[in-house]
């Protein structure tokens, strides 16, 4: 088989294993949706504000929630400790206030 | 049949260093006989095979290209008579591919790539299909009895097979006329005479073929039809025949 | 049209001939061109996904919520002032909400301890979310031990586990009812964590905000649209630590890529001068280039992107989680719903595969223009 046939067969076949993809995104949803009403309906019940995405440290479960200076409340300079620190900063809207 | 008609050179024309290459050369060429051109370097020869070959244009002068198999160029434009001296770039590319094969001092073949890839080549760009082309690259593979190294790379071959493989690549777009600028310079005089024997056989299949050469194993070949001696860009005698 | 395929499919014969001679040179750098697409497609799939999923997920949060501020920093909010913004005009109700955070000195993790109304746990009984029970290992009817803030251990019976599919919001919780949390923390029973507040028509949320702060000065409220906006930022994929690593990777990446695409040694200048005597124009050395240089960034574009793809929404990104989410005890487990933005994969793909497909034609431009019979007389 010559190169290029080679060539564009494997190209054609990523690109569609790439389009399956994004179309498995796209209409594979059923179990998704129903996970998701799920914790829809957890965060309606219990009033939650956030994700559970980190919870090594108190302000980094609740982001929005936590006090302006909760990460930096050893030192305003202090280097953060936990890797989702330098990911959370305090949201810009704190600065100035409601 | 090619025809040059006060044909003259120059290098860097206006400059200080303004070179003459060909000085108000005038030279007919038959078709289907082989013609040398003889005389030491710097005498112009290969600045002629360059402007015959569709690779230069002259400073002045006219080249015209005459009968049948000039092929490469719009249909209707090129019937009987072409003057290549005024044809754009992309015509003068279309006869230089289809109508001309060219054998280089150097070989001048691409490394690392294989035998039968180096053979075709020349008919990539022409959009040939690639079946054709591999097919007829293999008959002068064996043509030349250098097919058993078609899948081998170029480097691993001797002189005298990089040579055929060579004359091979020249032949893929089945030109009319062959152009070969000092094919035995890095020949040893075996190799050199048989490449004289596959000039005999190209010129006895009807092809125009074109040498420039100061080797005597090719100008005073049976072979050869014509010598042009050249000196210092002239020709001298005026394309005497032996 | 035939001969126009069938030239381009000539000049990729030759190409990736070309290309395969220097095999060792050019699959290394595909390689490295491959991680580097994965790289940053996993990553701007992981955030986008997240993105989203966060703004669907709490579309259910409570529209408003108030903290009490005492010298900066978060208290208790005296229950009263419930009643108070109840009053205002557009708040349709005013809960006040009991929560706060456990550490767990035995298993090292830090917990989400919720009180919950309706419907609430039995006295003595907690519903735990299922990061909670891998980590404590326990499950439906054990007993889950809590240092209380008098510091004696109060015994909670598991009533359930909270599904794992919800663990995305879920995993550390601890939900029990309202008068073991308070005995827990010993919080009085006139202040709350905090006042979650519901209002009649979001359009006025920002205003009910304003008089909410003028009227209790030592309030701090919270707009759901900036909870939302949080987790935009958050995972903004400028603002990620891992792009800022990857910065360094990328841009040594394109010097590499640029000098070994622009860099034309003497060989491939002197191939060039071969290709134009033997009746190349100037335009197929070019379109040679083009595809060198499109074969491998579009291969490597491809195969990125897909390995990110399956890596992210089949794999749950587990190569780089711990990166993402930092180093706790507790990790939350989920799958991310795919969600790609075609929009951002366009511009991955005009980042990465036009740059590089461009470096290596430019540097050819020159080299392609010489004349026909420079290779003669070299």
């Amino acid at each position: 088989m010559r190169k290029s046939t080679v060539f564009v067969l494997v190209t054609a076949a990523n690109a569609i294993l790439l389009s399956i993809f994004l179309l498995h995104g796209k209409y594979d949803r059923g179990e998704a949706a129903a996970a998701r009403s799920a914790s829809a309906e957890i965060v309606r019940k219990l009033r939650l504000t956030d994700l559970c995405l980190f919870t090594e440290a108190r302000y980094t479960r609740h982001p929005s929630m936590t006090d302006f200076q909760s990460p930096f409340q050893d030192h305003p300079l202090a280097l953060e400790h936990f890797p989702s620190g330098a990911l959370v900063t305090p949201p810009g809207f704190r600065r100035e206030g409601p | 049949m090619i025809e040059l008609l006060r044909v003259t050179k120059s290098f860097h024309p206006g400059k200080s260093n303004q070179f003459t290459a060909l000085q108000d050369v005038s030279l007919t060429v038959e078709p289907a006989r082989v013609t040398a051109l003889k005389g030491p370097s710097g005498s112009g020869k290969t600045t002629l095979l360059t402007l015959i070959g569709c690779m230069a244009r002259p400073t002045s002068g006219r080249i015209l290209l005459r009968g049948a198999g000039i092929r490469g160029i719009p249909a209707g434009a090129g019937n009987g008579e072409v003057e290549i001296t005024g044809l754009p770039e992309r015509f003068l590319t279309g006869i230089r591919r289809e109508t001309f094969g060219f054998i280089f001092q150097h070989f001048n073949l691409v490394k690392g790539i294989t035998v039968l890839e180096n053979v075709m080549l020349p008919a990539y760009p022409t959009g040939e299909r690639c079946g054709a082309v591999s097919q007829r690259a293999m008959e002068l593979l064996a043509l030349f009895n250098v097919a058993r190294h078609a899948a081998s790379r170029v480097d691993r071959l001797s002189g005298g097979e990089a040579q055929r493989v060579a004359i091979a690549r020249s032949l893929i777009n089945r030109p009319s006329i062959i152009v070969a600028d000092e094919p035995t310079a890095h020949l040893d005089t075996r190799l050199s005479r048989e490449f004289m024997q596959i000039v005999r056989s190209l010129k006895a299949e009807g092809k125009t073929i074109l040498v420039a050469s100061h080797d005597p194993i090719v100008y005073d070949s049976p072979f050869v039809d014509s010598v042009v001696e050249m000196r210092d860009g002239r020709i001298l005698g005026g394309g005497a025949t032996p | 049209m035939n001969r126009t395929v069938e030239r381009h499919r000539n000049i990729l014969d030759f190409a990736l001939s070309s290309l395969l001679r220097r095999k060792g040179k050019n699959l290394s750098l595909w390689v490295v061109y491959t991680i580097v697409v994965f790289l940053i497609a996993a990553i701007v799939f992981y955030t986008h996904a997240l993105k989203r999923e966060a703004a669907l997920v709490l579309q259910g949060a409570p529209d408003m919520v108030v903290q009490k501020m005492v010298a900066g920093r978060q208290d208790l909010v005296p229950v009263a002032y419930a009643g108070k913004i109840a009053a205002l005009r557009g708040v349709s109700s005013v809960r006040p909400r009991c929560w706060g955070y456990y550490f767990d000195p035995i298993s090292g993790a830090n917990y989400t301890l919720v009180a919950s109304e309706s419907p609430s746990p039995a006295p003595g009984a907690v519903d735990i979310g299922s990061g909670v029970a891998r980590v404590l290992r326990v499950g439906r009817g054990d007993l889950l031990p809590i240092r209380s803030s008098s510091g004696a251990p109060m015994l909670l019976t598991v009533r359930k586990v909270l599904p794992c599919v919800s663990e995305l919001v879920a995993a550390d919780l601890i939900v029990m009812s309202e008068g073991d949390l308070r005995d827990l923390f010993r919080i009085p029973r006139d202040l709350a964590t905090d006042l979650a507040v519901t209002v009649a028509n979001s359009d006025e949320l920002a205003t009910l905000a304003v008089k909410i702060s003028q009227r209790f000065p030592d309030s701090r409220p919270i707009l759901k649209s900036e909870i939302l906006r949080t987790y935009d930022s958050i995972f903004d994929w400028r603002g990620g630590m891992m792009v800022v690593v990857l910065a360094v990777a990328v841009l040594s990446f394109v010097i590499f890529a640029w000098d070994k695409a622009t860099g034309l040694s003497a060989e491939e200048r002197k191939e060039i001068g071969i290709l134009k005597s033997v009746g190349w124009e100037t335009g197929d050395v070019l379109l040679l280039k083009f595809w060198e240089g499109a074969v491998i960034s579009l291969s490597a574009f491809l195969c990125g992107v897909v390995l990110a793809y399956f890596q992210v929404f089949f794999l749950s990104a587990s190569l780089f989680e711990p990166a993402l989410k930092g180093w706790a005890v507790l990790y939350p487990r989920f799958r991310l719903v795919p969600e790609v933005d075609p929009y951002q994969l366009v511009v991955l793909f005009f980042l990465t595969v036009v740059p590089y497909t461009i470096a290596t034609i430019v540097p050819s431009w020159r080299a392609a223009t010489v004349d026909p019979d420079a290779a003669m007389r070299s």
